[in-house]
Formats: structure tokens, C-alpha cells, sequence
């Protein structure tokens, strides 16, 4: 008898080895880019994907995105400003008012932990379109970032780890992913460096983006005052003024503006500002939104 | 990618439209006057359906002119306006409506008042301080909550739209040929000399 329990059964796990394969694709110095997701079992899973969940031509589609959202970013003098709203939206619903669109990159503590106002060395990524997308991909992201540092014992340059992501975003092309992010960070090899980075595959080395649907509203308040001679104190209102702007006339973007400033020694955080009281003291005490009526 | 946009202040308006009139991908006209005077104090600027825009402007002008004539009076801006939304109201009823969106800049003939009035296809009428039509909107209105003030000057004003039209040139990615401006004071509708050849670059 216990030889024939024996014969039928092992100690767990036993033979879960991974394969010669799986153990090469672990330990392999380059991961491939493409990893190994299940599509759905269709001829073409992309159309599929945009079947479930294009809700312009079918408002009752199962499969909703959260998408819209104002995030910008720009260079200056004193490194870069990085502002977001934090509104998510699926459709016409307001799914959060309280998301984090500003996400830590690279370095094996990203700062998630830390609680100082010192400086905290690292990129940063913003998050517009999909948010599952932009989460998932930027911590993909960070991953790649912080095994650079381990193998190369030098923090990834920001034109290496946006080109990572855009390789990224380029090989899934036209599959339904949805982002449209900005990298943000200093190193001694570039200074100041951004780039944006969407899901079609575009990366963009440049001074000043908006991105999202209330992009062209930050542009409006941005582009009329920005210089690149800007000091810490103007950089960090304009940032603030402009996405309360896109908050203010954009109804898929709103909720607390969220300010990061990116610096040599890496990036401070500079609040997680409820956007209403900013609003209302904008209009009263400047007199600006003067098509807002303050009386009963 | 018709630029609408129109400014009131202390004791002017301003409105501006793009002198670009565009079929498809052809510019087929590089100064075009998108606006109509009304009566000696009252404008009004358009974008639309092509046809629809001049026609709907001619007809309104026409009938006003016509009421001051029978009544010898002027009709004051607000008067105006409702008259147009009501046209725009019964038009869009009918089996062939009217496409087109408007701004009514106008001063009061009594009181000197400055007064702007936003209209849209679907005649919704709303007076505000300050205006934009089609993509205008998108650019504009943030730069305008930022820098309008109730009580600016003509000067100040001109400023503001500076500002616009230079974000405009900057983002748009079609030429809309520059701005005609058209200001209304108390002496009546003028154009303005306002450089559209200044080469805005982006940051």
C-alpha cells in the first residue's frame, strides 16, 4: 500500500522546474520586448478589443477605458515642472477623483516609502489614456530601469528609458494599448531631459508638452508666459495655473492638482492640492474667470 | 478651423474672425471679411456651413436695417441679439436650418454699454464677457479666464487678443491667414491695423 501511495504521489512543487526556456528568458540579460500575454482566441483580437470597447459608435460596449485627463510637463532653468490633474473618467462617469498620475520611475526604492522632503533620486512618468495601461507599462518600466542600474551600477539616462517604452509601445502598435506619457528626470549625462512617449509609437525629445484632453487649455495658459529663464517659485505657479485652467473647462479633467518639481539631486513633491479652494481664490483675489459668477 | 473670437472691455469690443475661407484642403480666399455690420453699433462675425453663413448674415442685416427704417430707431445690442437667436431658433425647425455659429459684438446706444453675445447652431444665446467659436475655444478660453479683466482698456484688450491669435499660430496646424478686427466703440464699427505677420515660435 505504501508503496503504491507512493508511487502516486511526489512532495510538492517537485516538478515545477522551469523550463531551459523559461530559465533563459529569467535570466537573460535583455528581456524580450514582447512578453507573453493571452490574447483572445480570434482571427484578430485587436478589432475584437476595439469591438468591446469603442463606446463612440456603441455606448452599451461591456469593456470601458478610464481615459481623459490634463498632464504637462516642461523645462526650465531649474530642471523640470511635472503637473497633473486627477481625475479618472470611463465614459461620463467620474470612476476617481483621487488618482496618482505623477509615477515614480527607476531606482530600486522609487520613493513610495519615504516620507522626508528631501530630494528623491529617480524619473518620472506621467499618465494619460488608459490607466491600467500607464500603470502597468511605467512599472514595466521601473523593473527595466532599476536592472540597468543593478547591471550597469549607474542610473538609466532618461533618452535610454523613454526609448525602452517606445520600443515597447511600437511593438504592440495598433493592438488597442492606449497611453500617452511623459519621462521627466535629471542625470549628469543629459541635465534636464523630456520626452513624450504614446501608443503610437512616437517619442519626442522636447521643452514643453501637454497631454490629454484638456492638453490644448494647459497650452493656452502655458505657452502665453513660458520661458525657459523661468525661476523656481514662477515655474511651479505657471505649472499649478495652467492644469487648473484645463480643470476648469475641461469636464474629464479635475479633482487635485498634483505638482512635482524635478531637480539635480532628483524630484521634490509639491502637493497634492484640492483644486476648488485654489479656484475660487484664483477668481476672487486676482479677478481672473470673470465669465464666473461669484454672487447668488 | 474657422477662428472666431471676440473681446468686451471697459467701452469697446472686439471682435476677430480669420480672414482664411477654406473649401476642403484648399484656401480659396486669403481676406475674407467674416463679419456684417448690423446697424451703427452692432456686428456681427460668423463661421458655418458654406452658403448657409453669408446668407443667414445678409438676411439678418437686411431685417434690421429694415426695422430701423420703419421704426427710426436703433435697435440696441441686446435686442439684436434676441432677434437672431429667435431666426436661428424658428430656422432650426424648419427642413433646411441654418448652420452657423456667431458673436455679436455690439455697444449700447443708450447707456455705452459694451456687450458680447455667443451664439451656436442650435441658437443658444449667452452673454459673456469674452468669446471664441470652434477650436478658437480650446486655445482661447484658458488664455482669456487667465488675462480678461471686466474693465480693460482698448490697449489691454488688443494685448489679450495678441495672445491669443500668437497660441493660435502656434498650435493650429492649419493657416488660418491671420485676423480681421473689428473693435465697436461709441463712435461706431472700425477696423483695426493689426499685424498678422509677426512669427510666433514655439517653445
Amino acid at each position: 500500500m505504501d508503496k503504491l501511495v507512493a508511487q502516486y504521489s511526489r512532495p510538492r512543487h517537485q516538478d515545477e522546474f522551469y523550463s531551459e526556456q523559461e530559465q533563459r528568458d529569467l535570466t537573460e540579460s535583455h528581456p524580450s520586448i514582447s512578453l507573453k500575454f493571452d490574447l483572445p482566441p480570434l482571427e484578430n483580437p485587436s478589432a475584437f478589443l476595439r469591438a468591446m470597447t469603442d463606446d463612440h459608435s456603441n455606448p452599451s460596449c461591456p469593456i470601458k477605458l478610464a481615459h481623459g485627463t490634463t498632464t504637462l510637463a516642461f523645462r526650465f532653468q531649474g530642471g523640470i515642472i511635472v503637473a497633473t490633474d486627477s481625475r479618472a473618467t470611463a465614459g461620463n462617469w467620474i470612476a476617481s477623483q483621487t488618482v496618482k498620475k505623477v509615477i515614480p520611475v527607476s531606482r530600486l526604492s522609487r520613493g513610495e516609502d519615504t516620507q522626508t522632503d528631501a530630494p528623491v533620486p529617480g524619473l518620472l512618468g506621467t499618465m494619460a489614456g488608459g490607466a491600467a495601461d500607464c500603470q502597468y507599462w511605467l512599472r514595466y518600466l521601473s523593473q527595466q530601469c532599476t536592472l540597468h542600474e543593478i547591471r550597469h551600477k549607474r542610473r538609466i539616462t532618461v533618452a535610454a528609458a523613454s526609448k525602452i517604452l517606445a520600443n515597447l509601445t511600437y511593438a504592440y502598435k495598433n493592438m488597442g494599448l492606449s497611453m500617452g506619457t511623459m519621462l521627466a528626470g535629471m542625470t549628469p549625462q543629459e541635465g534636464p531631459a523630456l520626452y513624450y512617449i504614446d501608443s503610437d509609437g512616437t517619442r519626442l525629445p522636447g521643452n514643453l508638452f501637454c497631454v490629454g484632453s484638456g492638453q490644448t487649455f494647459a497650452y493656452g495658459v502655458l505657452d502665453a508666459q513660458y520661458r525657459y529663464d523661468l525661476t523656481e517659485e514662477e515655474a511651479l505657479e505657471l505649472g499649478r495655473r495652467s492644469i487648473l485652467a484645463a480643470m476648469h473647462r475641461d469636464a474629464y479633467s479635475g479633482g487635485f492638482i498634483n505638482l512635482y518639481h524635478v531637480k539635480e539631486e532628483g524630484w521634490v513633491h509639491h502637493g497634492f492640492s484640492d483644486m476648488n479652494p485654489i479656484f475660487w481664490k484664483t477668481k476672487l483675489e486676482k479677478g481672473e474667470f470673470s465669465n464666473v459668477t461669484s454672487e447668488l | 478651423m474657422d477662428v472666431l473670437l471676440g473681446i468686451t472691455g471697459k467701452d469697446f469690443v472686439i471682435v476677430a474672425a480669420s480672414k482664411a475661407a477654406m473649401r476642403g484642403p484648399t484656401v480659396l480666399k486669403a481676406d475674407d471679411d467674416k463679419t456684417r455690420q448690423l446697424n451703427k453699433s452692432t456686428i456681427m462675425a460668423f463661421t458655418g456651413e458654406a452658403g448657409d453663413t453669408v446668407q443667414f448674415a445678409e438676411y439678418i442685416q437686411a431685417n434690421i436695417q429694415l426695422y430701423t427704417m420703419r421704426n427710426d430707431t436703433e435697435l440696441g445690442p441686446a435686442a439684436v441679439a434676441n432677434f437672431v437667436r429667435g431666426e436661428l431658433a424658428r430656422s432650426l425647425r424648419s427642413r433646411n436650418p441654418y448652420t452657423v455659429n456667431l458673436l455679436l459684438g455690439g455697444m449700447d446706444p443708450i447707456s455705452n454699454k459694451p456687450s458680447l453675445y455667443w451664439v451656436d447652431y442650435l441658437a443658444s444665446l449667452a452673454q459673456v464677457p469674452y468669446a471664441a467659436h470652434g477650436y478658437a475655444q480650446y486655445y482661447c478660453l484658458s488664455t482669456l479666464d487667465k488675462h480678461h479683466h471686466p474693465d480693460i482698456s482698448l490697449e489691454q484688450g488688443l494685448k489679450i487678443l495678441e495672445m491669443c491669435t500668437d497660441e493660435l499660430k502656434r498650435r493650429l496646424p492649419i493657416d488660418f491667414k491671420g485676423v480681421l478686427v473689428k473693435v465697436v466703440t461709441k463712435d461706431g464699427v472700425e477696423i483695426l491695423d493689426y499685424d498678422n505677420d509677426k512669427i510666433v515660435k514655439s517653445a
